[in-house]
C-alpha cells in the first residue's frame, strides 16, 4: 500500500508535467488541427535556458534565496521558448496551412532536428546539471513514518501545474483572448469575418503552449535534477500521448490524460517488475528455480521498459477509442 | 523506364541502356581509385534505395504514412544476426535466412497494419513512430532474463554471405582483377536492387497498384469500387516491411555488426525524407533521392572538417551535428519550396498545388 502511495505521488508529479505539456499539443491541435511535432524540443529548450540562468547565478555568488534563481530561471527561459513558438508557427505552420499533412508533419521533423542540435552546439552533448540550491524537504503522507513521501519539489510541481491550467482555463473561457481562439477552431473564416485577426490568434496559440512548455522545462530540470539536448523528443511524445488519451483538442482531456499518463506510467514501472518476477514459477521449473537462487529479481520486464508504456497508451487509445476520453472523434480525418 | 529513358528511338534507348549497365559495372573500380570506403558508402547507398522503395510502397503508392519503418529494417537485420553468427552458435545460409527474415517482417508489418487500419494521416504516423521505438526499446532489454538480443552490446561476428567456399567478404583474383569484399556485395547488391526496382515497377500499373493509389486518392470511393480496403493496406504494409527485412538482412551481413544504435528514429525520418526528397511515388524519384541523401552526407562528412580547419585552424563544430543541421535545413526547405520532390509523380503535383484535399 504504502509503495502504492509512493507511485501514486511520483505519477502525479510525473503526470502535471505531462499535462502541461499536452496542453500545449491539445492548444495547438484544437486552433489548426495540425500536430506540433517540434513540441518536446521547445520543452528542451526552456529547461537548457533555465538551467543555464541558474547555473550562471549560482556561480555568481548572487546571494539570492533558491526560489528567487529558479523563478529567475523561469522568467527567462518563457520569452524565449515564447519566441521559438512564434517562431515555429512563422516558418513550418503558416505557410503551410493548406497544404495536405504531410507536409507540416515533415517540416516539423525538420525544425526538431535543427532544434536539437542548435542547442547541442550551444550546450554541448553534456547535460546540464542542477546545481545542488534548493533543500529537498520531505513529508510524511500518512502516519507510517516508513511510509510514502512527497517532497516540496513535488508540491511545488503539482501545484503550480495546477495554478496554471487553472489559469489557462480562465484566459480561454473568461478573457477576448479567449473567444477569439475558440471561435477560430470553430472556423477561420467565420472568425475572420468577425474582425479575428486570425493570423494573430494563432501565433499567440503558439506562443502561449511554448510559454506552458517552458515552465515545464524548468520543472523536469528541477525535477530530474538534469537537462540534455535530447530530452525533449520522448518527453514531447508522451505529452502527446497524454493529449490523444485525453481527447486532443480538449484541453481537460490533455489535464486528465497527462495525470492519468504520468500515473500509469509510474504504476506500471513500480510494478511490472514484481508482476513478471519470474521466481513465482520457481515451483515450475527447476532451472528457474535455480536462477532464482542466486538472483531473486529475475523478472521478463523490468524497470526498464517503462518508456513503453506511453506508446502503448498511445498504440491502444487510438484504436480502442480514437477519440480519447474526453474527446471528438478525430483520428481518422486525413 | 521513361523518366530517365524516354527516348524516342529505340536505338539510343538501347545505347543509353548499354551506357548505363557499363557505368553501373566499372563504378567500384574508379571507387576503389578514389579510396575503398567509397564502395562501402556506395553499398549501404544502395541498401537505402532498397529501403526507400520499400517505404515507398507504403507512402507513395498507398499513402500510409509511416514513421517507424526502420523497425522493419531492424528485424531483418536481428534475423540474419540471430541465425547467422556466434551469438546462439546457429551459421545458416543466407539463401535460407533472407526469405526468413523477409517473412518475419512482412509479419511485423502486418502486426502492426491489423491495430491502424482506421487511422490515416498523422495519427498513423505517429503510431507508427511508437511502433518502432517500442521495438527498439525491445532490441535494448531483451538481454534479460534470457539473452536474446545482447541487449544494447549488440551482435558481432555475423557471418558474411557464403555459396559453399565461396564468400563475399574475402578478396579474390579472378582473370587478373582484384573482386574485394565490398566491390563483391556492390554486385550482389545491384542485382538485388535491379530486381526490386522491376518489382515496383510492375507493382505500380498492376491491380494491386492501381488499388493502392485510389486508397491513397480517396478510401471510402475505393471501397465503393469493391477493393478491399483493408487487404489491400495490410498487402501494403507487409510487402514494403518484407523489403525492409531483406535490406536488414543484406545491413547485417555486410557490416557484421549490429545494434539498436543502428535502428534509431532519425534513421526512419532520414528514409521517410529520401522518399519525399525524390518524389513520392515515383520510383526514379525514390532511387534519386536515396541517393542524393545517401551521398551528399558523406560528402559533407570528408569537406567540412578540413574547410573549417583552413577556415579557423580547428574543427569548430562536429561534421556530424552540421550534417544533421543541414539535413533538418532541407527538410523544411524542401516541404515550403517544393513539397513534391524532387521529381514528383504526376498525380502528386496536381495534388500539391491543388492543395489540401480534405
Amino acid at each position: 500500500m504504502d509503495i502504492f502511495l509512493q507511485q501514486l505521488v511520483n505519477g502525479l508529479t510525473l503526470g502535471s508535467v505531462y499535462a502541461i505539456v499536452a496542453l500545449g499539443y491539445t492548444m495547438v491541435y484544437g486552433i489548426i488541427q495540425l500536430i506540433n511535432f517540434a513540441h518536446g524540443e521547445v520543452v528542451m529548450i526552456g529547461a537548457m535556458v533555465s538551467l543555464s540562468v541558474i547555473n550562471a547565478l549560482v556561480g555568481a555568488h548572487v546571494g539570492w534565496p533558491p526560489l528567487a534563481i529558479v523563478l529567475c530561471g523561469g522568467v527567462i527561459a518563457i520569452p524565449v521558448c515564447m519566441g521559438v513558438g512564434y517562431a515555429l508557427e512563422r516558418v513550418a505552420y503558416r505557410p503551410l496551412r493548406r497544404a495536405p499533412r504531410l507536409a507540416p508533419l515533415i517540416t516539423a521533423i525538420g525544425l526538431s532536428i535543427v532544434l536539437q542540435h542548435v542547442a547541442l552546439i550551444i550546450w554541448t552533448r553534456n547535460p546540464l546539471a542542477f546545481p545542488q540550491i534548493i533543500d529537498v524537504v520531505s513529508y510524511h503522507v500518512t502516519s507510517n513514518p516508513d511510509g510514502a513521501r512527497i517532497t516540496n519539489v513535488q508540491v511545488a510541481i503539482i501545484g503550480i501545474s495546477i495554478a496554471m491550467m487553472g489559469g489557462l482555463v480562465a484566459l480561454i473561457y473568461r478573457t477576448k483572448l479567449g473567444i477569439a481562439m475558440r471561435a477560430t477552431s470553430q472556423s477561420q473564416e467565420i472568425a475572420g469575418l468577425m474582425g479575428i485577426d486570425i493570423n494573430r490568434v494563432i501565433a499567440l496559440t503558439f506562443a502561449i503552449g511554448a510559454g506552458l512548455a517552458a515552465v515545464a522545462g524548468v520543472m523536469v530540470g528541477t525535477y530530474y535534477g538534469i537537462a540534455t539536448y535530447q530530452m525533449g523528443f520522448i518527453l514531447g511524445l508522451k505529452a502527446f500521448s497524454a493529449a490523444v488519451l485525453g481527447g486532443i483538442g480538449n484541453i481537460g482531456g490533455a489535464m486528465l490524460g497527462g495525470l492519468l499518463l504520468g500515473i500509469i506510467e509510474a504504476l506500471g514501472a513500480g510494478y511490472v517488475g514484481d508482476l513478471t518476477n519470474l521466481c513465482q514459477l520457481s515451483s515450475w521449473s527447476t532451472a528457474i528455480a535455480e536462477r532464482c537462487a542466486s538472483d531473486p529479481n529475475l523478472t521478463l520486464f523490468g524497470s526498464n521498459y517503462q518508456d513503453v508504456f506511453a506508446f502503448f497508451v498511445l498504440i491502444g487509445v487510438l484504436v480502442f477509442r480514437p477519440s480519447g476520453l474526453l474527446g471528438e472523434r478525430v483520428s481518422d480525418r486525413a | 523506364m521513361h523518366a530517365l529513358i524516354d527516348v524516342k528511338h529505340p536505338a539510343v534507348a538501347k545505347i543509353g541502356v548499354v551506357l548505363i549497365a557499363v557505368a553501373l559495372a566499372v563504378l567500384p573500380f574508379a571507387l576503389v581509385g578514389i579510396g575503398t570506403a567509397w564502395v562501402r558508402i556506395t553499398n549501404l547507398a544502395i541498401l537505402y534505395v532498397l529501403l526507400s522503395l520499400g517505404l515507398n510502397i507504403v507512402v507513395g503508392f498507398a499513402g500510409l504514412l509511416d514513421l517507424g519503418y526502420i523497425a522493419f529494417y531492424a528485424v531483418g537485420a536481428y534475423t540474419y544476426a540471430l541465425l547467422a553468427s556466434p551469438h546462439f552458435g546457429l551459421h545458416w545460409p543466407f539463401w535460407v535466412i533472407l526469405p526468413i527474415g523477409a517473412l518475419v517482417a512482412c509479419f511485423f508489418g502486418v502486426l502492426l497494419g491489423t491495430p491502424t487500419l482506421k487511422l490515416r494521416g498523422d495519427y498513423l504516423a505517429i503510431v507508427t513512430l511508437g511502433f518502432g521505438e517500442i521495438v527498439r526499446i525491445f532490441l535494448n532489454n531483451l538481454s534479460l532474463p534470457v539473452n536474446i538480443t545482447n541487449g544494447a552490446q549488440g551482435i558481432a561476428g555475423i557471418d558474411p554471405f557464403r555459396f559453399g567456399t565461396f564468400s563475399f567478404a574475402t578478396t579474390q583474383r579472378v582473370a587478373g582483377v582484384t573482386f574485394s569484399g565490398p566491390v563483391k556485395y556492390y554486385y550482389l547488391l545491384l542485382i538485388i536492387v535491379l530486381v526490386v526496382i522491376v518489382i515496383n515497377l510492375r507493382l505500380q500499373d498492376s491491380r494491386i497498384g492501381r488499388a493502392w493509389e485510389a486508397i491513397r486518392e480517396d478510401e471510402i470511393a475505393a471501397r465503393a469500387m469493391g477493393i478491399n480496403t483493408r487487404n489491400m493496406k495490410l498487402l501494403a504494409f507487409a510487402m514494403g516491411a518484407s523489403f525492409g527485412g531483406v535490406a536488414g538482412g543484406m545491413f547485417s551481413a555486410i557490416q557484421g555488426f549490429i545494434s539498436p544504435e543502428s535502428f534509431v528514429l532519425v534513421e526512419s525520418v532520414n528514409i521517410l525524407a529520401m522518399v519525399v526528397l525524390g518524389g513520392m511515388g515515383n520510383i526514379w524519384g525514390v532511387i534519386l533521392g536515396a541517393l542524393l541523401l545517401s551521398f551528399v552526407p558523406e560528402v559533407l562528412r570528408y569537406t567540412v572538417g578540413p574547410v573549417q580547419q583552413s577556415l579557423f585552424g580547428r574543427t569548430l563544430i562536429d561534421p556530424e551535428v552540421i550534417r544533421m543541421l543541414l539535413f533538418g535545413i532541407t527538410l523544411v526547405a524542401m516541404m515550403l519550396f517544393r513539397p513534391a520532390g524532387i521529381l514528383p509523380s504526376a498525380l502528386r503535383k496536381r495534388e500539391l498545388e491543388s492543395g489540401r484535399t480534405t
